[in-house]
């Protein structure tokens, strides 16, 4: 297929954004000042699952300073419904037992009480004489453990959905769903080596720089006013009025710069709080968290236990696999587990299949998604399993992938059939990438690739481009944008309207100012608000041949438009020329654009990791990294390659160290960035990227989202390359030092035979 | 955080005095540990005495004959920024340019990490193997003590209320000595180590003629590991010596499993940091004679 040439469409020019963050002027939600503003602090729990027995606020509210004290007794009690959250769905009852404890703490970091005073130091130390007695409760922190029969019961009132249905088991297990496909025992039978696994994963968090914050004014008026960092401003809208009932048009939510998200900035935690303290006060409140209140109480990503059992024929070809996967959701229901079970085998054409997944809660915080949430962790079993096949097989572990490679037509276990999707091709560019090509050499040292699949999300996004007299334009639009976003989508309306990128001029604005736009997540904004600046471009073209049609006198159907040129017959104008004369034809044009697409196309990353262990100390260092990704259409190249190298450097984080290091009571011990490791620029080499172009048919560019798949496939290729280095495969994230050196150390293990570094 | 006052003496008496009347006071030198634990709530003080304006806490003098008198105040950036400094002791301009990052650098100060004694903290097993020893001065005048007799327990140390750490000294390099401090960290900056070690060898004909080992991270306090030093005297300089030495360092390590390693990795590190670092004191002091 011959690919549209395009003049704006794939080249790089500077970000709208760019010269605000690199000056420093950029306004995220920490520098937000308003005019008699408090400071917030947030009282949370010590405990790891508690009942709370008593909370006595009297102390803080008599502290000098202190303007008010807010607890979940403060907020109104509507009935319980179902909450749209932005990319999910969940029950309200579990949206304000997060915000604010009630009757249990479910987690350490279970936010209990808040209080607002004139400066954050005085409100933190009022906050330490809020008097709580708590009767502490056994808790279960990992999925096997919360899933045992004797474990300590989270939500009395949980009861397990068992195949879609309804059940009265009472327990952790909130769910528990199951796809097939075929006769897996048929499979299996047909298989000349069955290879079955077991793994962990540990949580791991997002790790974005800046951390949550809030600032709200409840205005005289009755307007609820909020600055905040979010991916989804209409998201914090709603839930805001939800939790204060409130009709949704009193509330105004403004989205500052933000400092990353990655999925966790979806949830609310400190809106409503700080509306309610505003409320109290009749002065703005700013609630900052510490990057312990972070880590302790935003949402990270599930850990998980994993079973993959795979059958392939000598040949190659796999007869069937099968998936066990137990996802920790946190202390409220909606672990992404779901996710899990749709991407775990979505890489591979097969015929019998069985997934089954369990969405289990546990007394750590609520998990949130976290770029292609799930999908990592059930990759590093699948990819882990099928690298184990291949070399016992002795195939090419891309030519293996290769003979089994999801196409056009397959149907995944969880019902879907792939349309026009680019596995193959990512297969082929990377058997075809320089660093596959160039032999590894050296002790101690291995290759390891890998597969990973997200399928992306469309939902609804808001577009108007208003014409200026001078020929540009002003593009609105309500998708935060965090890698780029401006500009990939000013540039799909540049490249309709004939004219530069530059000359599109894009603002993020209020929830007021822009129809409804769903989160900056689900790898959809590029697509979907990208549609949505595209309808609004052509909406202006159609209005504008209208104008020229009105100038020369002729019918609009007439008028030609390209390159930013109006044409009919052997007239013609620019862009420019015409924008001067809107006053004389009718008044300004208003182009708007309001979707909700439904050709969403998936992502396939692929990533080839060369690694060293040192066998001394069992660290790892990443020699060489490459990740290759179906782009659909690359509409600014640079920051297709920006999402591809940083989603590989947080799954080569996730590979080697980051995880929460739980105490048996449930505390986090390692709550900051220091002992949280995260990788540094130190740690990594330069990430080789190679964007592979299949256009998704459901996009008028050809787009699919880039933002995810991205982080897919790095841990198990890490974890393949390590197995080829050390001799020892590693079946738990991380693979950090002391673990592959027990993995060598254990009977086995493959210490004697590495040859020992040089001094 | 708490509020606190702050007071910025210009000499060594009014620093005493200040302290003598608020014994609870703290010393504030590059502030990277001190204004870490404040913001964390730890160890409050009602009056923090910054102590970067005194002469004596500035002073970074090295002299071939006496060697080096290094003020407690002063930063890391100083110490590997000075070239006589750096050429005498290659493995103190290894340590200051290992704490922290460039920033950190520019701020932190050996002495105090010294004086905030944590198990893990870089510099004290090179100061012990490079047999430093610190001025402490009080409102009853001066004393002396050797740095591995400095950490008492984690962050405690021997400084008694109304004395604070003036300055260390370091011998002068003999010839034919090398040292070195390694330490495992999972990352390649911007963490604790897991253990550490550092060494410090002087070899006279082949052999060794005297070492001094110490580790970190494995002990309540940074560990001087005697022990091995003197074993290594007097044994040819090979790789079987140093394994030796090695397996003592690993044997005297009492360390615990928490989030940084577990209890049997920290202990093999000991062998595997101990054999590396003597290995570059080895090459060190090959390279001077
Ligand atoms: C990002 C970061 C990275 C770091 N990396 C490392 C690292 O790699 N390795 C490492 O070992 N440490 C590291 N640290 C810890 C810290 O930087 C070092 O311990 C540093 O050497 C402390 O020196 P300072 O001058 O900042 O001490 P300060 O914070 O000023 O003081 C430390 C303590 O000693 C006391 N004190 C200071 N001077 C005196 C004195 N003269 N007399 C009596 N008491 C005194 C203070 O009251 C305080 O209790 C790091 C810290 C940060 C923030």
């Amino acid at each position: 297929m011959s690919m549209p040439t395009y003049k704006v469409i794939g080249t790089r020019p500077v970000r709208h954004d760019g010269a605000d963050k690199v000056t420093g002027r950029a306004i995220y939600g920490a520098d937000v000042q308003l005019a008699g503003m408090l400071h917030g602090y947030v009282l949370r729990s010590p405990h790891a699952h508690a009942r709370i027995l008593r909370i006595d606020t009297g102390k803080a509210q008599a502290f000098p300073g202190v303007m008010a004290v807010v607890t979940a007794d403060d907020f109104p009690r509507t009935p319980d419904r179902i909450v749209d959250l932005g990319e999910g769905e969940t029950p309200l009852s579990c949206v304000r037992g997060n915000m604010l404890a009630r009757g249990k703490v479910l987690y350490r970091g279970h936010a209990i009480a808040a209080v607002a005073a004139v400066n954050m130091h005085v409100a933190e130390e009022a906050a330490s004489l809020i008097e709580v007695d708590y009767e502490p409760l056994a808790c279960a922190l990992t999925a096997p453990d919360a899933m045992r029969a004797d474990a300590p019961v989270i939500h009395g009132s949980l009861r397990m959905k068992e195949l879609g249905a309804p059940t009265d088991t009472p327990g952790n297990v909130a769910e528990h769903f199951r796809h097939v496909k075929g006769d897996i025992e048929k499979g299996f039978a047909e298989a000349d080596l069955i290879v079955e696994r077991e793994f962990d994963t540990a949580t791991v968090h997002q790790g974005y720089i800046e951390p949550q914050n809030a600032t709200a004014l409840w205005n005289n008026d009755g307007r609820v006013l909020i600055w905040c960092s979010t991916q989804g401003a209409f998201v914090v809208r709603d839930v805001t009025a939800c939790v204060l009932d409130l009709p949704v048009s009193q509330v105004k939510v403004t989205p500052t710069e933000i400092g990353g998200g990655f999925g966790g900035k979806i949830p609310v935690y400190l809106e409503p709080v700080a509306a309610m303290l505003s409320k109290k006060t009749g002065r703005p409140v700013k609630i900052v968290m510490s990057r312990k209140d972070v880590f302790e109480a935003t949402g990270p990503t599930p850990g998980s236990h994993m079973k993959v059992k795979i059958g392939a024929r000598k040949d190659g070809r796999i007869t069937a696999a099968q998936a066990y996967l137990a996802f920790e959701a946190g202390a409220y229901p909606g672990a992404m587990v779901g996710p899990a079970g749709m991407t775990v085998f979505a890489a591979y054409d097969l015929e019998h299949v069985t997934i089954d997944g369990y969405d289990v809660v546990v007394n750590k915080p609520s998990t949130a998604a976290y770029r292609a949430p799930g999908a990592p962790n059930a990759a590093f079993a699948t990819e882990s399993v099928v690298d184990e096949l291949a070399q016992k097989l002795g195939i090419d572990p891309i030519e293996f992938r290769l003979k089994n490679a999801a196409k056009e037509g397959t149907r995944r276990a969880d019902g879907p059939k792939f349309r026009k999707i680019g596995c193959v091709e990512v297969l082929e560019a990377m058997k075809n990438s320089p660093h596959y090509k160039t032999p590894l050499q050296g002790p101690n040292r291995g290759r390891g690739v890998a597969l990973g699949f997200w399928f992306n999300v469309g939902l609804p996004s808001s577009c108007t481009i208003s014409v200026n007299s001078d020929g540009t334009v002003n593009l609105v639009e309500g998708s935060t944008d965090i890698g780029g976003t401006r500009t990939s989508i000013a540039m799909q309306a540049a490249e309709v309207l004939g004219i530069a990128a530059e000359a599109v001029q894009p603002t993020v604005v209020d929830t007021d100012s822009v129809g409804f736009t769903a989160v900056t997540g689900g790898s959809r904004t590029t697509f979907a608000t990208g549609w949505a600046a595209y309808e609004a471009a052509q909406d202006v073209m159609r209005q504008l041949k209208e104008r020229a049609a009105k100038l020369w006198e002729t019918e609009a159907a007439g008028v030609e438009a390209a390159g930013g040129v109006f044409r009919s017959g052997d007239r013609s104008m620019s862009f420019a020329e015409l924008a001067a004369r809107l006053g004389e034809t009718g008044g300004p044009v208003v182009g708007r654009g309001a979707v909700n697409p439904r050709g969403v196309g998936g992502s396939f990353a692929g990533s080839i990791a060369d690694v060293e262990v040192d066998p001394e100390t069992g660290k790892t260092t990443i020699l060489r990294f490459t990740c290759v990704q179906d782009a659909g259409k690359a509409i600014h190249p640079s920051y297709v390659e920006g999402q591809m190298q940083g989603g590989s450097v947080q799954g080569i984080g996730w590979a080697l160290n980051e995880e929460y290091w739980m105490s048996e009571q449930g505390a986090m011990m390692n709550s900051s960035l220091l002992d949280y490791r995260m990788p540094t620029s130190l740690d990594l080499p330069m990430i080789e990227t190679c964007i592979v172009e299949v256009p998704n048919p459901g996009h008028p560019f050809g787009v699919r989202g880039v933002g995810e798949a991205n982080i897919v496939p790095p841990a198990a290729a890490v974890a393949n390359a390590v197995c080829h280095a050390a001799g020892v495969r590693l079946f738990r994230l991380p693979m950090n030092p002391p673990a592959i050196m027990e993995a060598l150390w254990k009977p086995g293990g493959k210490s004697s035979q590495l040859v020992p570094r040089n001094p | 955080m708490k509020w606190f006052d702050y007071a910025a003496p210009k000499t060594l008496s009014e620093a005493l005095a200040l302290l003598a009347a608020h014994p609870g006071a703290r010393m504030l030198a590059g502030g990277t540990d001190l204004l870490v634990q404040m913001r964390a709530g730890r160890k409050p003080a009602d009056l923090i005495i910054d102590i970067k304006n005194i002469a004596e806490l500035n002073e970074l003098r090295y002299e071939r004959a006496s060697g080096l008198t290094l003020g407690a105040a002063v930063a890391c950036y100083r110490i590997y920024g000075d070239a006589a400094v750096s050429r005498a002791y290659p493995s103190l301009h290894q340590v200051a340019s290992l704490i922290g990052g460039t920033q950190i650098q520019g701020r932190a100060s050996i002495g105090g990490n010294l004086c905030n004694a944590a198990p893990s903290a870089d510099s004290i097993p090179l100061l012990i193997a490079l047999g430093a020893t610190c001025r402490i001065a009080g409102a009853g005048g001066e004393r002396v003590a050797r740095v591995e007799e400095f950490c008492t327990a984690p962050g405690k140390n021997i400084l008694a209320a109304g004395e604070l750490l003036v300055s260390m000294h370091v011998p002068a390099p003999r010839p034919g000595s090398g040292a070195s401090y390694l330490r495992f960290i999972p990352r390649n900056e911007m963490d604790i180590a897991v253990a550490g070690a550092g060494v410090a060898v002087e070899l006279e004909n082949g052999k060794f003629r005297s070492a001094r080992i110490a580790l970190s991270s494995v002990a309540p306090t940074p560990l001087f590991v005697r022990e091995a030093g003197d074993w290594l005297t007097g044994k040819p300089v090979n790789g079987e010596s140093i394994a030796g030495a090695a397996e003592i360092a690993k044997a005297a390590a009492k360390p615990i499993t928490d989030m940084r390693g577990t209890k049997e990795y920290r202990r093999h590190l000991c062998s595997v940091l101990t054999r590396r670092a003597l290995e570059t004191a080895v090459r060190r002091a090959q390279e001077v004679q």
